[in-house]
């Protein structure tokens, strides 16, 4: 199928990402390209395949459920972009009414 | 000189107490210093704590109490690799100040060996490209020809060992992001089978088609390193409990009565100068005793929109840890959360990076999953069954690992799709969860390097290994005038 640049700007924001008008033309004829090429996998016999989802043979993995020490906030501190009184500051999250 | 010498043999002159780990540092250095500023291997470089590591191995080893035998060998590693306290960017402008509070599981286990930090390398934006052109430090250069790419997404890596910049170096490998590069500069590259090392620690691009693995000069230096990161470790849940039977003194390179299949598939599409290259190496193997037969993976043609669907579906969901809250870039003057997000992650992604995460995203969207995502998992079992059979008739499974040799910088990189089709000889051993080997066979008219691939059955890094050490014997070394 084609995409057109109104399918990319939705799934651009569904990926919390802004793109510039320069950027949605060029993702939509590449990704239109892209798309176009990958429905190739409709010739596969997969009619009654099991889906992949793990390639070795893995069974679910258990540990105790024991507390164990984490990161220090110190360590937190040091990578997080904004921080005060041992928290991560993030801008308001819920509106004022005004 | 120090620089051209392979991970062995510094080694034994430190055995020897012929060198110090001072000394091998300082020679690296330099070479970095004297290259770097052409070849752009390194994003980070730091010589006072390198030397200072070096001063401290050269004490354990002066009394006795060395790590391991390669104590003091100074190693480069990709920069998707946590290091603890030295910055780990992904090559991404939203990474490009983390300064990761924990180790890798691989670079612990380097660590715990004595092996020291050389730098950390150049990369493809998040391991997402085939050349490092999409670095957000721009790319690397090839060191047979600084007009062609390196080769990618571990492209750092690549050169750094091919122009003596490294002895030895990690790179991931999620589409063939160890073997291409490691082609395209005449080094040798492993990926092993999915779940022989770690990923805690990696930056994931796709979960589960990550692999860390190693460059080196040689087979058995490539050995070394692999057996060093092997192991099982509980932070990561797919990581698997396998006796490590690869390390160099179990490798003799005898391959009589080892069975080959050459799929003819690998060699469609394949310049005629490297398909000749590679089919003369097999024939040698059958001289030394290897059983040659043709086999087909039909459905290696299927390999890319399979790889590409389900590779950026998990990139759009690894991705998006990125929301410039705990760590990461953070635009400035941000007054909402919603707007939080969207600045954090436009600005700090790179367009190549973007473009994968909409390709990905999309194909997981409401309308689009079942014909897009679901309908590429199936066609992975597919191509796993591909290799299950074959692995019932053969040992091992050899072609080239590229199509051409190193390409100009510049030629691809406007174009994504072609880009991705010329990843078509490595992405079915990541989709399969299989091991692979590149090793640098010669050159083309140009002064190119060729690599030949083995693939092998899963956990049968030690047979790739052997044919590997065999193949190796019969080559000329290959190096870069630089």
């Amino acid at each position: 199928m084609k995409l057109d640049e109104k399918l990319i700007s939705r799934v651009a924001n569904l990926a919390r990402l802004e793109l510039t008008d320069e950027e949605k033309q060029e993702f939509t004829k590449q990704l239109s390209d892209i798309i176009e090429y990958v429905e190739k996998i409709n010739e596969m016999p997969t009619g009654d395949v099991i889906p992949a989802d793990h390639i070795v043979d893995l069974k679910n993995v258990f540990r105790e459920d024991r507390a164990s020490a984490s990161l220090d906030r110190s360590e937190i501190e040091k990578i997080a972009p904004k921080f005060e009184m041992g928290h991560i500051v993030v801008p308001r999250i819920i509106e004022s009414i005004e | 000189m120090i620089t051209d010498k392979t991970i062995s043999s510094l080694s034994e002159m430190l055995e020897k107490k012929e060198i110090s780990s001072r000394e091998i540092c300082q020679a690296y250095l330099k070479r970095i210093s004297d290259l770097n500023g052409r070849l752009n291997a390194y994003i980070t470089v730091d010589p006072g704590m390198l030397m200072v590591e070096a001063g401290i191995s050269d004490e354990r080893r002066s009394s006795g109490k060395q790590l391991s035998r390669y104590d003091g060998i100074p190693i480069a590693v990709k920069d998707n690799i946590s290091t603890k306290g030295v910055k780990t960017t992904c090559a991404s402008r939203i990474l490009s100040n983390f300064v990761p509070p924990y180790d890798a599981h691989s670079y612990e286990q380097m660590k715990s060996r004595g092996f020291l930090l050389l730098g950390k390398t150049n990369m493809d934006e998040f391991a997402m490209g085939s050349t490092t052109e999409t670095s957000y430090f721009g790319p690397s250069k090839n060191p047979f020809n600084t007009d062609r790419v390196p080769g990618g997404s571990s492209g750092g890596s690549a050169v750094a060992v091919s122009s003596g910049m490294a002895p030895g170096a990690l790179g991931s490998d999620t589409g063939g992001s160890i073997r291409q590069p490691a082609a395209f500069c005449g080094v040798v590259g492993i990926k092993p089978t999915y779940g022989r090392v770690s990923r805690y620690g990696l930056v994931a691009y796709a979960s589960s088609l990550d692999q860390i693995g190693a460059f080196a000069t040689t087979v058995g230096d490539a050995a070394v390193l692999l057996s060093t990161i092997s192991g099982h470790d509980v932070r990561d849940t797919t990581s698997i409990d396998r006796e490590v039977d690869f390390r160099p003194g179990d490798l003799s390179g005898d391959v009589s009565g080892v069975r080959i299949g050459v799929p003819e598939e690998y060699f469609e599409g394949v310049s005629e100068e490297i398909a000749a290259v590679i089919k003369n190496k097999i024939s040698l193997l059958e001289k030394s005793g290897a059983v040659v037969e043709k086999i087909s993976l039909k459905y290696t043609e299927y390999a890319i929109p399979v790889y590409y669907l389900i590779a950026t579906a998990e990139a759009s969901s690894n991705l998006a840890r990125y929301d410039g809250v705990r760590y990461g870039l953070r635009p400035e003057g941000i007054n909402n959360l919603s707007d939080l997000y969207l600045k954090s992650r436009s600005e700090g992604f790179g367009r190549e990076v973007k473009r994968r995460i909409i390709l990905g995203t999309f194909s997981l969207s409401s309308g689009y999953y079942d014909a897009y995502y679901m309908k590429a998992l199936k066609g992975r079992t597919l191509i796993i069954r591909d290799f299950q059979d074959a692995f019932s008739k053969v040992d091992a499974i050899i072609s080239p690992v590229t199509t051409t040799t190193a390409f100009k910088i510049g030629e691809m990189i406007s174009d994504p799709l072609q880009m991705y089709m010329s990843d078509i000889l490595t992405i079915s051993t990541n989709l399969a969860g299989i091991p692979g080997i590149s090793v640098p066979v010669g050159v083309d008219g140009k002064g190119m390097p060729i690599g030949l691939q083995i693939m092998g059955d899963h956990f049968r890094e030690k047979t790739i290994l052997s044919l590997a050490a065999n193949v190796e014997k019969t080559c000329e070394k290959i190096k870069p005038e630089i």
